[in-house]
């Protein structure tokens, strides 16, 4: 995760001193900084040989797997918190990895991009699939593979028997609740079974 | 790095986990580095089947002499001689110093052979500790090894858990499977059946069962590779094809060495043979087979792994099948069980057991970053 207001809008989500669990957690900077700001342990899961490097040079636990492979290593509530910020998108078992993500933790915050963001919108209207700052890629070499809007994910949560605590946009960092799903840019729900 | 090689005796005697009494006995180790002043950048080596105490370095003009671990060990590599006190020790029961089965027996005066105490990793890691009791070291800021070597390192966490802040194990396992034993019985058959063996007291009849030992080295050899690197390497090339090994007619020979694969193993056995103990072989295939911490806990490591407090790093290569990722993916999960620090890198390398051993930047830069990353007082 590149974006350090997404970050801290996220961070915000989670408890003081939580144990957290951070699917796809790349360079290992939100862990790092719950670690420093909110006291938190855990373990980041990532695939990328160059993030597991940049993981391990700040000290965070990082364990190399394949999100497509499953959670099997992980025991049912284990985590207070798993975080899956922008990586729902990129998974080929997007359904499983979000039941999963609330049978290892007792609360899971799922983040991803909202593709009914307005600007998105727009772009289809007028033909073309969006290329945003947001979502960067062009059609022909995008890494997310699930297009899903703010609406689908509480629609698929549903229909898993998810709890949704709460669901929320944002955008510039800021929490929309009006209308997120026309107005923000990333898709926030915080889900539990 | 000029490096010598040291020895210390040990008087009192080693109680073994089969209820054995080690006399006395001497361990073989070498240093890199400098110890600082409050004792906290220490780092043990713990060494693989056909490894020593000779990890890093080279010895006083004899420049082809480098340690088994030197791309990984020495000043500015990945372990860092100029930060960390390293130690490489070798296990009892080996024949590159440390007391084993070629040496005398203290109160009988004959070589010990076949009557060498069957030792076991827990053992070693007694006889190592002792051995940093002698250097007045207390606790290790590391311990680290590969394959056989992890699982001292494992057992080390275990044993003396707070002798220990990080344990790197690498290429290793929380117990060998059954075809892993396999693979340890058909080397010890062939040593034992070989008729040069004489029950283990080959010394006193002046023979060295080398066909035994060849044999051994092959099977063992066939399983630290992959397939892959294999076909690579000498896919159905023919021996000693002076030019295109596909104009050459084949031998039509059973008994010749006709495919460069053969040659290779064939290389390998005899150099083996040259300059390793049949008995030794059989006592440390023997200790890989009895590891199992998770025996005494009903087969849960989880509960075997309560006890560790040291940080732990894991790496495994995905190509290796004879210590494959599942295994340390089976430790990582017991580390996880118990909420400790842990970091696992799965190195999707070709090499198979071997690349442990090898430099591949991917699997060096962890490691290095994984040291670096170590605070040491001063």
């Amino acid at each position: 995760m590149s974006d350090p207001h997404l970050m801290h809008a996220l961070a915000q989500l989670v408890p003081e001193g939580a144990r957290v669990l951070d699917l796809g957690c790349g360079d290992g900077a939100m862990l790092a900084h719950l670690k420093t700001s909110r006291r938190c342990t855990g373990y980041g899961i990532e695939i990328d040989d160059a993030n597991v490097l940049a993981c391990v040079k700040r000290g965070v636990n990082v364990i190399q797997l394949n999100l497509d492979e499953g959670l099997s290593m992980f025991e049912d509530a284990s985590f207070d918190v798993v975080l899956q910020i922008d990586t729902l998108q990129h998974l080929r078992n997007a359904e499983v990895m979000l039941r999963e993500t609330v049978r290892v933790g007792r609360v899971g915050i799922v983040a991803f991009p909202n593709f009914a963001h307005w600007p998105n919108r727009l772009s289809v209207l007028q033909g073309r699939m969006p290329v945003t700052k947001r979502l960067p890629y062009q059609w022909f070499d995008t890494p997310n593979i699930r297009v899903g809007t703010h609406a689908d994910l509480g629609v698929l949560a549903a229909r898993n028997g998810l709890t949704v605590q709460d669901s929320f946009g944002l955008q510039n960092g800021q929490v929309v609740r009006l209308l997120p799903n026309l107005l923000a840019g990333t898709s926030v729900y915080k889900l539990a079974r | 790095m000029i490096v010598t090689p040291q020895s210390m005796h040990f008087d009192a005697p080693l109680p073994l986990q089969s209820g054995a009494l080690l006399r006395d006995y001497n361990l073989s180790y070498e240093t890199y580095g400098m110890l600082n002043t409050s004792r906290s950048n220490a780092v043990l080596i713990c060494h693989a089947l056909n490894a020593s105490h000779h990890v890093a370095g080279v010895y006083a003009g004899q420049d082809k002499s480098e340690g088994w671990w030197h791309n990984m060990i020495g000043p500015g590599k990945p372990l860092d001689t100029n930060k960390f006190f390293v130690i490489g020790v070798n296990n009892l029961g080996s024949c590159f110093g440390s007391t084993g089965p070629m040496h005398a027996h203290p109160d009988t005066g004959k070589i010990y052979g076949a009557d060498f105490p069957v030792v076991t990793v827990e053992d070693w890691v007694n006889a190592q500790a002792r051995l940093l009791d002698a250097l007045g070291i207390e606790t290790l800021a590391a311990v680290m090894g590969g394959s056989l070597g992890g699982m001292q390192t494992l057992s080390w966490t275990l044993q003396y858990p707070s002798r220990v802040r990080h344990a790197v194990v690498i290429a290793s396992a929380p117990n060998l499977t059954a075809e892993n034993i396999a693979f340890n019985e058909v080397a010890r058959r062939a040593i034992t059946t070989d008729p040069d063996f004489h029950g283990g007291h080959f010394y006193a009849h002046g023979t060295v069962p080398k066909r035994g030992l060849r044999i051994a080295r092959m099977i063992g050899h066939i399983t630290y590779l992959s397939d892959d690197v294999m076909n690579e390497k000498f896919g159905r090339k023919l021996i000693a094809a002076s030019q295109s090994a596909q104009e050459r007619d084949y031998f039509y020979s059973t008994l010749e060495a006709e495919f460069q694969i053969e040659g290779y193993l064939r290389y390998q056995g005899d150099k083996f043979a040259e300059y390793f103990d049949a008995n030794t072989y059989l006592l440390i295939t023997r200790a890989l087979d009895y590891f199992d911490p998770a025996r005494a806990f009903g087969g849960n490591l989880s509960l075997a792994l309560a006890r560790a407090t040291a940080k732990f790093l894991l790496v495994s290569f995905t190509t290796d099948w004879r210590f494959a990722p599942k295994r340390s993916r089976e430790i990582v999960k017991a580390l996880l069980d118990n909420q400790r620090d842990v970091s696992y890198a799965e190195i999707n390398a070709p090499h198979g057991h071997d690349a442990f051993l090898l430099d591949d930047p991917r699997y060096t830069s962890v490691v290095r970053s994984y040291f670096e990353s170590m605070e040491v007082t001063a």
